[in-house]
């Protein structure tokens, strides 16, 4: 492939006085020197952002919220394939239920060819739990806030680390209770709220207690229940960077999800394999068998497709929109002297 | 969809969660987007920076060039120039803009000439960081000077005090890599003790060029060799043509003399080649360093100033104390 060639000026500043008149010069389709076997190795930058991803490691962050007992940790254990999330001994009599949700962020450190990842799950222990449960989603909400907040003050710091640490939610699974009938309203109001602070991925939990005509319905349903409420989860369309990605993502937004998902800490034999899977007397449900559920949908949809862009939405998006507002409230200015300010006050 | 799961290496095996794709995500969205590179160019007329741009990138970025006189050049200031041109390879594009400094050490006095090019240089920092601190960062445009190529010319005994006062200017501000302008000059003993002389005395000035990063200890032979020999090399001298000459049946760059043919990409008659690979493959990092380095000094130092990341009036800390305290009464 020759080299593209169309001239423009870059625009300049305005203090360099510009006094010889450059010629006017017209697009040309290919320069003299393009029919030259020549390879310049552009391409290797790829490579170079290859290596450097790969040095450098990656931070994700998984938000789990829905009731006790959908089984988050065991979805989350499942799908990164080792124990990041610590069950809730919920049987345990003497553990009690929290009396407000909780926030708690694990972290660990796992490697896979070569690429490491800082893995976070954040659990919200007593979400939906309680005889009231108003508000309950604040608690979280101002978590996720905090950690924009965190990421912006390191952003406008004098002297800012070179790799600001990332602690934002990249990615929240909500877990819906499969009922069969429709959404609960807490579920509405919680993705309501949330939707548009963080990447929302409703999943339907235990999807083992619906049959294919039961799931397929009940999906049909969350959808239309989620559209006419106007939540929009991830991938949500307003992003859709060009065709290729909305031909791909609407097709995920209409047919597949929310997922039906199953997870399972268990191995048992089936055909000669190990499998990941529940066993019960009428057959054993394999975890990573689409025609049993859809787990292994939502582990290549958030971990080996759509991880990368999980993270640029929340840095794009949803932390330039938590930026803006803090810039307009504060007037345009950047908070850097917002600790001077608190000071003062403190003085009066 | 699918076709990133093909491109997994691994197949389903027990315990691959998948996360391993990563860089291949990374790898779609930047070849979507595509990447951005600006090239500044110093020194004096006539040393072939012009001819040596046209054949590293096999462009031709000036075609209807105007070369003023003698007597003309006595009234030219340094100018700043920037051309863009659109590169695709295999897929992945390049938006290369390239900053000339026509004028540069022309005048009889030189004693100002890099005024403008640090002006430049700083102007860029100071537009960054003003997109960057604004409300709507969508799309901030990436005009910072990644890297100058700084031209000495290969007719004296070393580095002439322009020079050193430039590289001693620029070298907190951006990377520089010194080159050996129309290497085809010297024979091969001369250009030698002419690239020792130049690094003994970027030493004792004490001047900062650019470092090639040493190659880690997991990458293969090949490329450790590549990088050790690239640093030996440095500072690079060159032979740029945008002539086509045929030898040995085949059309190559080169310089036709009397006395026989300089090719511009045989590594045995000059370092163009190790030039285009160190710039290529290098691209990157040189980013990285100006972003990390050059441009977070700048950052630093210019918020330290003023406190605040805006050009137009700098509000006064004291006025807004005194303002929260006339509140109070």
């Amino acid at each position: 492939a020759g080299p593209v060639e169309s001239r423009t000026e870059a625009a300049m500043s305005e203090l360099v006085p510009e006094s010889r008149q450059k010629p006017v010069v017209p697009m040309k389709p290919m320069g003299i020197n393009a029919n030259l076997l020549g390879y310049i190795g552009i391409d290797t930058i790829i490579e170079q952002m290859r290596k450097k991803t790969m040095k450098t490691g990656f931070d994700f962050n998984i938000m789990v919220v829905g009731q006790s007992g959908l089984g988050k940790s065991t979805l989350v254990n499942t799908l990164f394939k080792s124990q990041v999330s610590r069950k809730s001994s919920g049987w345990n009599r003497e553990e009690k239920i929290p009396k407000t949700v909780e926030i708690k962020a694990i972290g660990h450190v796992i490697e896979e060819g070569g690429v490491k990842m800082k893995l976070t799950v954040i659990d919200t222990p007593g979400f939906g739990d309680q005889i009231n449960n108003e508000n309950c989603w604040e608690p979280i909400e101002k978590y996720i806030n905090e950690q924009y907040e965190k990421f912006l003050k390191e952003e406008v710091n004098i002297a800012r680390k070179k790799r600001i640490p990332d602690t934002r939610v990249h990615c929240c699974l909500y877990f819906i209770s499969p009922t069969g009938h429709s959404l609960r309203p807490l579920d509405l109001e919680f993705m309501k709220h949330l939707s548009k602070v963080v990447n929302i991925i409703p999943v339907i939990a235990k999807a083992d207690t619906m049959t294919l005509e039961e799931k397929t319905e009940f999906k049909q349903r969350v959808r239309k229940e989620l559209e006419v409420n106007g939540i929009e989860f991830y991938p949500q369309k307003e992003f859709d960077e060009d065709l290729e990605d909305k031909t791909e993502n609407d097709k995920i937004r209409q047919e597949s999800m929310p997922f039906a998902v199953v997870g399972s800490d268990k191995e048992y034999q089936v055909n000669g394999k190990r499998v990941l899977g529940r066993k019960t007397p009428w057959g054993i449900i394999e975890v990573e068998n689409l025609t049993h559920c859809e787990f292994a949908l939502l582990r290549d949809f958030v971990i080996r497709t759509h991880l990368q862009d999980l993270k640029e939405v929340t840095h794009n998006i949803h932390y330039e929109t938590y930026r803006a507002k803090r810039l307009n409230d504060n007037g345009g200015l950047p908070p850097m002297t917002v600790e001077t300010e608190e000071n003062h006050e403190s003085n009066l | 969809y699918t076709q990133l799961l093909f491109s997994c290496q691994f197949s389903d095996s027990a315990g691959y969660v998948g996360f391993a794709n990563l860089p291949n995500q990374v790898h779609r969205k930047s070849v979507k987007k595509g990447f951005e590179f600006t090239l500044m160019v110093v020194g004096e007329s006539g040393l072939g920076k012009s001819t040596l741009i046209n054949s590293l990138f096999l462009t031709d970025l000036y075609p209807e060039r105007y070369i003023p006189g003698a007597a003309e050049k006595i009234e030219r200031t340094v100018q700043i120039e920037a051309s863009t041109v659109e590169i695709e390879e295999r897929g992945v594009k390049l938006r290369l803009t390239v900053v000339d400094t026509p004028g540069y050490g022309d005048a009889i006095n030189s004693q100002d000439c890099f005024k403008t090019i640090i002006q430049y240089i700083d102007n860029q920092f100071e537009r960054y960081l003003h997109d960057e601190s604004g409300l709507n960062r969508r799309h901030i445009i990436d005009n910072r000077v990644h890297c100058c190529f700084y031209f000495i010319s290969p007719f004296g005994h070393g580095l002439k005090p322009l020079d050193v006062e430039f590289m001693k200017a620029l070298h907190g501000k951006v990377n520089i890599v010194p080159v050996i302008a129309k290497a085809d000059t010297l024979t091969l003993k001369e250009r030698e003790r002419l690239k020792r002389r130049v690094l003994d005395e970027i030493s004792e000035h004490g001047i900062r060029i650019y470092q090639l990063p040493d190659a880690d200890s997991d990458e293969d032979e090949e490329f450790k060799e590549q990088t050790r020999v690239l640093k030996a090399s440095i500072p690079f001298a060159v032979i740029g043509s945008n002539q086509l000459i045929e030898v040995k049946g085949k059309k190559i760059r080169g310089r036709l003399y009397p006395w026989g043919v300089v090719e511009v990409e045989n590594p045995e008659h000059n370092d163009f080649l190790k030039l285009r690979t160190m710039l290529v493959t290098h691209m990157q990092d040189l980013q990285e360093v100006t972003q990390d380095l050059h441009y977070e000094n700048f950052r630093s130092e210019r918020l330290k100033r003023t406190g605040k990341p805006v050009e137009e009036e700098v509000v006064d800390k004291d006025r807004i104390l005194q303002q929260k305290e006339a509140e109070v009464r």
